[in-house]
């Protein structure tokens, strides 16, 4: 049970040696005619349209079988320039076009975030050497690299950014770089004026060629995201079958007025005019240069790649919600694959994550209410990807991430993507394996009923709080606990009786004592943790200073503080309304 | 460039740096503060009420070894009493020298020990003899399988054997965030939906288990032994190279490395883990054979012993457990190695 080669070393008794390689004379395993061009897994070889009508036959069922995007929704497509989240705009973009009744029935629009800001991708520059990802590498493109279908698959993760200010002026939406340059003294942290305005026009062509409505939005716009990202809107009453069935229904009979007339709707979507600014004043309040500055002063400052890692996705998910939200999209679709999940699921399980995994990593994820975040690419794996984008020269762009070129030890998400990667190599059944089990997790917490609406969520990642009491018998109470007893264990424990130190009674709630009072008030950094779930917290902690990051979070944390003070105040004329809870039992 | 003073006494040099929070402290206050955090654990979880009657898995290894000694130190403000419980698997020139020094902590803390034999308990398998029958049989032998199932029984039987009324073990937060990466790793949804306790309460007549070391990192369990100066025993099981818990723990000491608390925060994740609950194993109940615990008709021991005893080691292992249908309908003459009377199992 726990050896390794065991259940994975003998193949089933009967069964022939897995083919390495298709003979000439082997012929595809659905169609049994054609000539077969791709191995998928051992001993099964697809020929090209055999592969084709498998790859989208997934990408659909799954859209199909959890029917949660309705006809004529908005959705907006996380695009990160990478070849999972390239692969899901190319599926949708095919499914939109098609004529038949198969025809997916929404609204799409793509959305790419600029990331490639001096200071987010400091250690990119440093060499090292890194272990192959891709399926053998032979797929690879002429100028990509072995890294290169990494940004793609990570999925809101897609990278939204809002290049384009002014896109018709191209020289406007890259002032922020002109700026940069001076300011982060060469190129040692960050990517030049050059390398930005290059990817951007790797990236623009793309865009337009999808007909899409599109936006591309520089991740120094979270400087001017208002506190309301950070709010929980009441979600809508979810869909229930008969509702999806019934729009479907009344969807098709008003295609069906229109229907003479129209040409493929909502495929023919040309460039918006310029999107307006976020905020109608954060131009004149804020110039870019100086949000340019400030975010890489806020990244530049993150002590480990492992607290940016989570800081950059962290602001990236707010700034799509945003751009989702100002926009009127309902849905948001993000690339990540079964390979990227897996990796993502172990990931989190060592960021402490553990108790949100079913929303980080499940098909739907509701908890920012209005705008649900959908992983439609979720059944493929990165290979399949990787042999599609191939064989139908689905285009995408590389662009560095945040751990590009890191050493594998530099960071928890590179160490467990080189793990779970190598240990796929040894065990072809690690990723699906994991995965699977992924789907055994649910939303609700652990003990008792799924949390209200009221419950406190996470400033940050928007999650309910998993935080337990300070001095119970947790891994979270034992590092509350260890600090008082640290601070406050003045008599060494020898080993005849002594008393007990003042540290070690328990349920007297030091910490969570002085956590209402007055006395946090003063101290924003730590009213802002307590806001924190456990993992953000542990981020948190790597950062020196709360003061850089961006003036939504820091106005939301104060609104909170000062929520909660006012209701401690108030406490005792508020009458409690609790119908029939549980107390009596 | 001397040491700075202890950041709790302030008046010694300080002799190490606590892994977690990179406090330092000196030999004394920081195991004045291991041993607190274990008091904490024990009494915020209500671990071991007072007067219970304490068996201590003692393996003679470091974390058992500083579990002993730090409950040894608390005993008399938790009001229990302790007795230690070893574990003889029979792997030769292994548990000998670990059995010695078991037997030497026993004397100089004047505790009572209590050995019981794998060869006594199970028709006459040692560990030895499975891995001697299991060593034909597939890549690999499968012997923390074995052992793993068979010393939790041992145990077991060993404090029922000495009056005990909880078990304690000594696994270590490390312990526990190789468990829960590997039960990710293998897809076992059934014990993540279990694990994430301290413990287990005790259901269905097996006596309660916890783990009070649960939330010290391994390598804190390293340094208090060293500090207390006990005399334990380090080396790895001659069978152990093959587990696959190794690649865990690779690759654990690598995300320690990256981030201190990256132990805990697993720790923290098992704890919170929400399963379907589709998920969660049955209700157990009782082996037909033995009456302990079971989620099956025989339990797990039980049908690994039987496995063995019919020549099929790997009979209720993976794969194996196809096999294990053949034997609702006795008589079938599908088993050709099976011998015409199997050796008689005793029960418990």
């Amino acid at each position: 049970m726990c050896q390794v080669g065991e259940d994975y070393g003998e193949p089933a008794p009967g069964e022939p040696p897995p083919v390495p390689r298709p003979s000439r004379e082997q012929k595809c395993v659905k169609c049994k005619e054609a000539q077969p061009v791709v191995v998928i897994r051992a001993g099964d070889a697809f020929c090209r349209d055999c592969f084709k009508a498998f790859y989208v036959h997934k990408f659909r069922a799954m859209l199909g079988k959890n029917r949660l995007i309705f006809p004529g929704e908005k959705v907006l497509l996380a695009w990160s320039g990478g070849p999972s989240s390239s692969s899901m705009v190319w599926q949708v973009l095919e499914g939109l076009s098609q004529d038949s009744a198969k025809r997916l029935r929404f609204v799409a629009g793509v959305i790419f975030v600029d990331e490639r800001t001096p200071g987010v991708f400091t250690v990119a520059l440093r060499s090292a050497t890194r272990e192959k990802l891709l399926p053998k590498g032979k797929w690879l493109t002429p100028h990509s690299s072995a890294r290169k279908h990494r940004p793609a698959e990570r999925g809101l993760e897609g990278f939204p950014v809002e290049v384009a200010l002014h896109p018709a002026l191209p020289g406007s939406s890259l002032s922020p770089d002109s700026f940069c340059l001076g300011f982060s003294e060469g190129a040692a942290c960050g990517q030049s004026l050059e390398e930005r305005s290059k990817t951007l026009a790797e990236v623009k062509p793309i865009l337009q060629a999808t007909g899409f409505p599109w936006h591309v939005v520089a991740l120094e716009e979270v400087f001017s995201l208002p506190p309301s990202v950070l709010w929980c809107s009441a979600q809508e009453p979810v869909g229930s079958e008969r509702a999806y069935k019934a729009a479907v229904d009344s969807f098709l009979q008003q295609q069906h007025v229109l229907g003479a007339r129209g040409g493929p709707g909502p495929t023919q979507g040309e460039e918006q005019p310029p999107q307006p600014p976020l905020d109608p004043r954060s131009l004149a309040r804020l110039p870019a240069a100086a949000q340019t500055e400030a975010l890489s002063q806020l990244f530049c400052s993150v002590r480990t790649l492992t607290a940016k890692e989570e800081l950059l996705q962290t602001l990236r998910t707010h700034l799509i919600l945003h751009m989702a939200r100002a926009h009127g999209y309902s849905k948001v679709m993000t690339g990540d694959s079964c390979t990227r999940l897996a990796i993502k699921l172990m990931t989190n399980l060592a960021l402490g994550r553990g108790a949100f995994l079913a929303w980080d990593t499940g098909f739907s994820d509701e908890r920012h209410g209005d705008v649900v975040v959908v992983r439609p690419m979720r059944d493929h794996t990165l290979k399949e990807v990787a042999f599609y984008n191939r064989l139908f020269s689905v285009p995408s762009v590389f662009t560095p991430a945040v751990d590009t070129k890191a050493p594998e030890k530099a960071s928890i998400h590179r160490l467990m993507e080189a793990f779970i990667l190598r240990l796929q190599t040894q065990f072809p059944s690690t990723v699906s394996t994991v995965y699977r089990t992924s789907e055994k997790l649910v939303k609700a917490p652990r003990d008792g009923p799924a949390a209200g609406d009221s419950s406190p969520r996470c400033l940050l990642c928007m999650c309910a709080l998993d935080i337990d009491a300070a001095d119970s018998a947790t891994a979270f109470g034992a590092q509350t606990s260890s600090r008082l007893s640290q601070m406050q264990l003045p008599i060494p424990l020898t080993e005849t009786r002594t008393p007990p130190g003042p540290c070690c009674s328990p349920g007297v709630g030091r910490a969570q004592g002085c956590g209402q009072g007055a006395c946090r008030r003063e101290d924003p950094q730590a009213c802002i943790e307590e806001q924190l779930c456990y993992s953000c917290r542990v981020n948190m902690k790597d950062l020196p200073s709360l003061d850089p990051l961006p003036p939504y979070i820091l106005a939301e944390a104060q609104l909170r503080t000062q929520r909660a003070w006012v209701l401690q105040e108030i406490r005792d004329c508020l009458i409690e309304d609790s119908d029939n809870e549980v107390g009596q039992s | 460039m001397p040491a700075p003073p202890c950041a709790s006494c302030h008046a010694a040099r300080a002799a190490l740096r606590r892994p977690r929070s990179g406090q330092a402290l000196c030999g004394a206050c920081f195991c004045a503060a291991f041993e607190a955090e274990v008091l904490h654990t024990v009494l915020a979880g209500r671990l071991l009420p007072p007067g219970a009657v304490v068996a201590v898995g003692a393996s003679g290894g470091k974390d058992s070894t500083v579990l002993a000694h730090v409950l040894r130190a608390l005993a008399p403000r938790l009001g229990i009493s302790l007795q230690l419980v070893a574990v003889d698997e029979g792997i030769g020139g292994y548990r000998d020298a670990a059995l010695a020094a078991v037997r030497r902590q026993a004397a100089r803390w004047e505790l009572p020990l209590t050995v019981v034999a794998y060869e006594d308990l199970f028709g006459g398998w040692t560990m030895d003899a499975v891995a001697r029958s299991t060593a034909g049989s597939g890549r690999s032998r499968s012997c923390c399988t074995f052992c793993g199932v068979l010393r939790r029984r041992a145990l077991e039987e060993g404090a029922r054997r000495v009056g005990a009324t909880h078990i304690v073990t000594g696994h270590n937060a490390d312990d526990m965030a190789e468990t829960v990466l590997m039960n990710f790793l293998r897809g076992d949804a059934g014990r993540l939906a279990r694990g994430g306790g301290l413990g287990s309460p005790g259901e269905g007549g097996a006596l309660p288990r916890c783990r009070p070391l649960q939330f010290a990192s391994q390598k804190e369990v390293v340094l208090y032994a060293h500090f207390r100066r006990l005399d334990y025993f380090s080396e790895e099981c001659v069978y152990a190279p093959e587990a696959f818990r190794g690649h865990a723990r690779d690759l654990l000491k690598r995300l320690e490395a990256a981030r201190p608390s990256a132990v805990l925060d697993l720790v923290h994740s098992a704890e919170r883990l929400a399963l379907a609950p589709a998920a969660r194993p049955p209700r157990p109940g009782a082996c037909s054979r033995c009456g302990a615990l079971a989620s099956r008709t025989l339990c797990q021991a039980c049908a690994l012993l039987d496995g063995l005893n019919r020549g099929r080691p790997r009979l209720a292992i993976g794969k194996g457990r196809r096999g294990l249908d053949e034997e609702a309908t006795p008589g079938t003459p599908g088993d050709p190695v099976r011998p015409p009377a199997s050796k008689a199992v005793p029960t418990f």
